[in-house]
């Protein structure tokens, strides 16, 4: 055995098969025997996938913002599509709506799961439950969900919600008829269904917290709540921002709620971005506006892209420090 | 041939558990990171909160959070467990009472009917099946795509892996809305294939494996493991087949488990896409035929329905607990 060959098998390889490829010499023979054909066969069904399914629709979707189809011909537009979305007049009324919608989503179900979370983390037996109630909700599929509350928020005196409310004295409500009451009701649902997630990343993030600034806190004479608000607020800022972008990149693009509940109505009231793109695209028997949905899916991409990144980049930066 | 990063030379390190071989890319696992990071030193210690064993003691201490830990209790009870016992609730009780006293216990005796009705004359046997195969060839193309990418990213690693790695990841900050119409279309005119993929369910399981958090979560589990298994196959004979059926795969069981439940459940949860392409009632999923079965079906049979259609999704819950609400965030993570 040679020196040579002790050094090829205890150096640190980099890559499986890596190693044939030192050859630097060109040829298809080599290449194959490199364990080049056998990484583009095992290659093939991501490069397909992707490219019919994700690389390529990306980009056509660029592409047909700009033109008009009637799936036979397309023809350039420019910024036709674009100005055409501008000018319905649906589109300030969606767009204030899915603000409307991300605005009561964070109020309903921002300090809900926290607080739910930082008393959940201070049980001393029995987290695994309450934590699996809390996100029993979330495996429930969203039609069934949404069907099922829909029933809940008839707005009969014998509706589930206006009956138990009519033990108190209130209502009965008329919910999902009402052009007030409707995005209000569409957004707690929407919160029974999503909260158990976020109670599930808060309490990951605080088994994360340092007992050592806890003891330290306690040294100092800290209460308990100036603890609770000290110490353990401070240490879950991070993933208070992380989950204030998810909601508002899940929140931007609520379609089942709206779409299944109302429909957009009553009077327009619960017509999201989302829901208009999809009437641009689908909702017409004779064939859908296609330029139009692609020019407001973009729109609202560049929106949502701006925000994964910043999401991206706070992850990153946690995860480093 | 030269390599910018430094994979080479990372120790073998435990097989991290179900969720925690990736580590940079999402949420949680920076958590679970974090978490063992503290646990490790101070595993002895108590596993402490806020409130020390002597805040505890104190009575002013124990009075307050035990109150408060049992409003808590109630009202996740309520909110956990509420909605779902009165739908199991529902779908046993006659319509006429579900409408009239929807909160009252059974005032005349239980419908199990409903649930034979649900099952048999609305055709939810049919519907549930769907679901399944929907679920089962969704699932199937998704592990294909992510086990063989993930292994060609993190494995093999050919000289063009770095190009595709960035185009995969790329694709992680478009989201699905832009994908719509375009996705719709290459459905509608498939290429080399020719004619139209509506109504059949490969234009359900073929998208679904151009998953890209999938793929990343495959390779950086690939990514941990030990280098030195993989050198010492190789060095007795294996090649890349060989290699990636025999070692890889079953060395990496906990985290094609976890991508599977996540398949199995995002894809019976999935609506919008499936309403697209799958115009032909007879096709249809649960999530799709449901809405349009309940407005013409009697509410006593709708609320079984429903309930048949949770049934799967809790199932899994029950049984694959931890690894739901240890990678919860993971699903939700990467949506946008």
């Amino acid at each position: 055995m040679t020196t040579d060959d002790v050094v090829l098998t205890k150096a640190p390889r980099p890559g499986g098969f890596r190693v044939h490829q030192r050859h630097r010499t060109r040829n298809p023979l080599t290449w194959v025997r490199g364990g080049g054909l056998s990484s583009l066969v095992f290659a093939l069904p991501l490069l397909i996938t992707f490219a019919v399914f994700s690389w390529g629709p990306i980009v056509r979707a660029v592409v047909m913002s700009f033109q008009k189809t009637n799936l036979i011909v397309s023809e350039w537009v420019g910024w036709d599509n674009f100005q055409l979305v501008f000018s319905d007049p649906d589109l300030p009324v969606a767009i204030r709506n899915t603000i409307y919608f991300a605005l009561l989503a964070l109020v309903f179900g921002y300090p809900v799961p926290l607080v739910a979370a930082v008393l959940m983390s201070e049980l001393r037996r029995g987290k695994g439950v309450f934590s699996a109630l809390a996100y029993l909700p979330v495996v429930v599929p969203p039609v069934v969900a949404v069907l099922l509350w829909k029933f809940f928020y008839d707005p009969t005196e014998s509706g589930v919600f206006n009956t138990i409310l009519g033990w108190v004295g209130l209502g009965p409500y008329d919910w999902l008829n009402s052009s007030t009451m409707a995005m209000p009701s569409l957004v707690l649902e929407a919160t029974w269904a999503a909260a158990g997630g976020t109670v599930i990343i808060y309490l990951a993030a605080l088994t994360s917290v340092p007992p050592e600034l806890y003891d330290a806190a306690e040294v100092d004479g800290a209460s308990v709540w100036r603890k609770v608000w000290h110490v353990t607020m401070p240490q879950l800022r991070g993933i208070l921002l992380i989950t204030l972008i998810l909601q508002i990149i899940g929140t931007a693009q609520v379609f089942l709620e709206p779409y299944l509940f109302t429909g957009g109505g009553p009077e327009k009231s619960t017509l999201t971005v989302l829901l208009l793109i999809y009437q641009y695209a689908f909702a017409n028997s004779l064939g859908g506006n296609y330029g139009m949905a692609t020019a407001l899916s973009l729109l609202l991409a560049v929106f949502l892209a701006v925000m994964s990144l910043v999401y991206f980049r706070l992850t990153r930066s946690w995860s480093t420090s | 041939m030269t390599t910018i990063d430094n994979r080479g030379d990372v120790n073998p390190v435990p097989l991290p558990g179900p969720t925690t071989g990736e580590p940079t890319t999402t949420g949680v696992p920076v958590m679970t990171q974090r978490a063992d990071r503290r646990r490790k030193p101070s595993a002895p210690q108590e596993d402490r909160g806020a409130l020390s064993s002597a805040d505890w003691r104190r009575p002013s201490v124990k009075y307050t959070w035990t109150t408060l830990h049992v409003v808590m209790a109630v009202i996740l009870v309520l909110w956990g467990l509420g909605p779902i016992v009165l739908l199991a609730k529902f779908a046993i009780t006659p319509t006429m009472d579900i409408n009239a006293d929807p909160l009252g216990w059974f005032p005349n005796g239980v419908a199990w009917s409903n649930v034979t009705a649900a099952w048999n004359d609305i055709q939810i046997s049919k519907y549930f099946w769907n679901t399944v195969v929907v679920a089962a060839g969704s699932w199937l193309t998704q592990m294909v795509v992510a086990t063989t990418g993930g292994y060609v990213l993190s494995v093999l690693r050919p000289r063009w892996a770095k190009i595709i790695n960035g185009a995969v990841l790329a694709t992680l900050f478009v989201p699905a809305v832009v994908l719509l119409v375009p996705l719709y279309l290459v459905i509608l005119h498939p290429p080399i294939i020719g004619h139209s993929m509506i109504n059949t369910y490969w234009a359900v399981w073929l998208p679904a494996g151009a998953s890209a958090f999938n793929v990343v979560l495959v390779a950086r589990f690939f990514d941990s493991l030990p280098r030195e298994v993989f050198e010492a196959a190789r060095v007795d004979g294996a090649g890349p087949f060989r290699l990636f059926w025999s070692i890889v795969l079953p060395m990496s069981k906990p985290i094609l488990g976890v991508v599977s439940v996540f398949a199995v459940i995002a894809s019976w949860k999935d609506f919008l896409w499936p309403l697209l392409v799958l115009r032909d009632p007879d096709k249809q999923p649960l999530s799709v035929r449901l809405p349009t079965l309940a407005a013409s079906t009697d509410t006593g049979v709708l609320m079984a329905a429903l309930a048949i259609s949770t049934l799967i999704p809790i199932a899994m819950f029950l049984i694959f607990q931890r690894m739901f609400l240890r990678g919860a965030g993971l699903g939700g993570a990467v949506k946008g």
